[in-house]
């Protein structure tokens, strides 16, 4: 396959792993923050090709996992209201709220549908005129500009709405360098998240932080370059943002994008699953998008944040334990029955575990 | 810094249930095999083999069908009604003979599709020698069904001296399979509303007798034979490390997978690997005969793995990196993944 395969050639990768294992003194920690890429490490086994040179730890970038039960419980009675069409992303059918999942809720008789595009919600709310057609728009910078360009492009509907849970990646990143206990020394930032919000936006959080950004790709030989590049910066002492996956990403992103997510969207403080409430990490409908909102349209108030249970999503998260730490890990928690939200997308820190690292 | 959790699964029926993974495996154990029981020998295979005096016995399968849409690229319900249960016949070294067909039809289905449907069967039949000898229908309300279902069970005569269930296995075996994987999965998805992919793949759906014959006339000591159908690959090989207690490495690199098919899971968040196929399957034979295998069973086929000498039970994947990770079981529905 052209232009991913030579991201995956084995020698390039093989020379990668050996620079790194020679220039690291120490195992540094290192966290990549997108799903994606967890995905890609366990899915190659990257792990075993560096020998213990340095820990890497699975970051909150998996979009469904970090959406929160209150999100979903919302979601999950826009659902169960006649006349309703709900549209979700494919992996967040399975992700649990209070009350069960999307999955279930169509088991019960709601109307939930998969999609891969908020437009495509938009072109279901054209063809159903007698129904009301809500998109449940989850994901980070990547998902935010396609459901803003959807809302602009449905404008001239009045079946059409969202229930808006967005999330921004760079106050998460923030989030798990001022809490307790992270171990963190190192970030590979989110390469298509980078694509849309550019990498000039990190400089901050290198600068106050001391801990070097490396915007990474999402193939093998992307990720294990940019590993390298961390290590280097790590063992000199250096902390800037560098960025690794230039075939995409700028300094200032797409600016198309974001100013879609501009003209919708007003910054807002998000609850997140496993990491608490975060200031300013959260994206609503502006106010001129209002009447776009489902949670208004069908006068849905979100619940309170989560109440403490056992499950360490939150621990996982930040890299204070591995998955496998968790003693409910592969017991009580399992894909086909997740405890929480990591086990459940494919994305997720503990399901990538579980399907790729297990007795591994 | 927590999240609650759900509520336990199996109190409703999911669509994951008939994924082909472990929920389907789960439904299989929880509800079916206590009221049942287990199958004559005790072991879980394509088919039924029952034994009859006299006789080397018969092979009885049964397989339901729902597929949306209709008809995909290289096939239609129809065919693969009539094909499924030919493969499931000859995965238990048996001649394929008879078939029923059972069909649900929807109030208000056109008559013209019924007939395409219908003549898709014939047709599937007749290039598989088989004869369609009794069949139910029955109509539903408007709402009830999605046009039409097919039930097909089918009765095959087991071939003397042919014994392929997962028990046979054994360390040292070569794992083959017949054809390149997929592509049944991906042209039923692409096809389906919502996803605008234009794709040329046509789905994999053949009968696979003539491949079956081919083997045993070339003399190929089959250990072990699954035709791939929900879940791919990666549950085919599962479910066969399960049956066996075997452990097995496959090399990734060997699978073939057409580049469209590759393509398309690239973009959907899918995996190849877990994609159903309707006309390949994995054969385990001694590492000897592996290359007379190849040659039987034709262009296409690929030598992808081996049964290990190790105690421990499971299918493990030798990435193109050549680092090692375990294959999992698919668990339910194919979710595709948001970024």
């Amino acid at each position: 396959m052209k232009f991913v395969d030579e991201y995956r050639e084995a020698s390039l990768c093989k020379g990668y792993a050996e620079e790194i294992r020679r220039t690291a003194t120490r195992p540094w920690t290192i966290m990549e923050v997108c799903g994606g890429q967890t995905h890609t490490i366990l899915r190659y086994g990257l792990p075993g090709m560096l020998n213990g040179a340095v820990e890497l730890i699975h970051g909150p970038g998996c979009p469904v996992c970090v959406t929160p039960p209150s999100f979903i419980d919302a979601a999950l009675h826009v659902a169960s209201l006649p006349g309703v069409i709900l549209c979700s992303f494919g992996d967040m059918l399975r992700v649990p709220g209070s009350g069960g999942d999307l999955n279930s809720a169509r088991a019960r008789g709601g109307n939930v549908r998969m999609v891969y595009s908020p437009f495509d919600a938009v072109e279901l709310a054209r063809n159903n005129p007698e129904s009301q057609v809500v998109m449940f728009a989850v994901g980070f910078e990547t998902t935010a500009p396609a459901t803003a360009a959807a809302l602009l492009s449905a404008r001239e509907l009045d079946n059409f709405s969202v229930i808006c849970c967005h999330v921004l990646v760079l106050p998460a990143m923030e989030a798990v360098m001022s809490m307790k206990g992270c171990r963190v020394k190192g970030f590979l930032a989110a390469g298509h998240v980078c694509t849309v919000m550019g990498w000039n936006q990190y400089s901050a959080l290198a600068r106050d932080y001391r801990v070097p950004v490396i915007v990474a790709g999402f193939e093998p030989a992307d990720i294990l370059q940019a590993i390298h590049m961390c290590v280097s910066q790590l063992e000199s002492g250096s902390h800037r943002v560098e960025n690794q996956y230039t075939r995409s990403v700028s300094p200032d992103g797409n600016p198309a994008a974001r100013e879609l997510m501009d003209r919708v969207f007003s910054v807002t403080d998000r609850e997140w699953r496993g990491l608490g409430m975060i200031p300013r990490s959260g994206l609503r409908l502006s106010d001129d998008w209002r009447e776009y909102d489902a949670m208004r349209r069908f006068g849905v108030t979100l619940g309170e944040p989560a109440a403490a249970t056992e499950c360490m999503a939150g621990r996982v998260l930040i890299g204070e334990i591995p998955p496998t730490g968790c003693p409910h890990f592969g017991r009580g928690c399992t894909p086909e029955s997740p405890m929480g939200a990591p086990m459940v997308s494919s994305e997720g820190a503990c399901a990538a575990h579980y399907r790729y690292g297990r007795r591994t | 810094m927590n999240c609650p959790l759900p509520t336990p699964p199996g109190d409703t029926v999911t669509l994951a249930h008939g994924g082909g993974g472990r929920l389907t495996n789960r439904l299989i154990e929880d509800v079916m095999i206590p009221a049942f029981g287990r199958p004559p020998g005790g072991e879980q295979h394509d088919g039924a083999l029952l034994p009859i005096q006299g006789n080397s016995g018969i092979a009885f399968t049964t397989d339901c069908h729902v597929v949306d849409p209709l008809f995909f690229p290289g096939g239609d319900i129809g065919s693969l009604s009539i094909i499924g249960t030919v493969n499931d016949l000859a995965m238990c070294g048996a001649l394929p003979k008879w078939i029923s067909a059972g069909f649900i039809l929807e109030e208000g289905l056109s008559m013209s599709i019924l007939r395409r449907v219908v003549a898709s069967m014939a047709n599937a039949a007749a290039n598989s020698d088989v004869r369609i000898v009794t069949g139910d229908t029955k109509v539903v309300n408007r709402g009830k069904g999605d046009g039409i279902y097919i039930c097909t069970s089918g009765v095959g005569q087991v071939i003397p001296g042919m014994d392929f269930r997962p028990g046979r296995v054994t360390a040292g075996d070569a794992v083959l399979v017949s054809g390149d994987i997929g592509r049944h999965g991906i042209s039923v998805l692409a096809c389906r509303e919502g996803i605008s992919l234009e794709l040329t793949i046509e789905s994999d759906l053949a009968p696979l007798t003539g491949k079956m014959l081919a083997l045993a006339n070339a003399g190929v000591d089959v250990h072990c034979m699954r035709d791939l159908t929900r879940g791919g690959l990666a549950a085919a090989l599962n479910e066969i490390a399960t049956a066996s207690s075997k452990g097995m490495t496959i090399d990734e690199a060997a699978i073939p997978v057409a580049g469209e098919v590759a393509g398309a899971c690239e973009i959907l968040g899918l995996d190849p690997l877990q994609s159903a196929c309707e006309g390949r399957f994995v054969l385990f034979t001694p590492e000897g005969h592996a290359q007379k295998a190849l040659k039987a069973m034709g262009t296409g086929a690929a030598l992808i793995g081996v049964v290990d000498d190790s105690p421990e039970t499971g299918v493990f994947l030798r990435t193109t990196l050549g680092t090692k990770r375990v294959l999992e079981m698919p668990s339910g529905m194919l979710l595709p993944r948001i970024c």
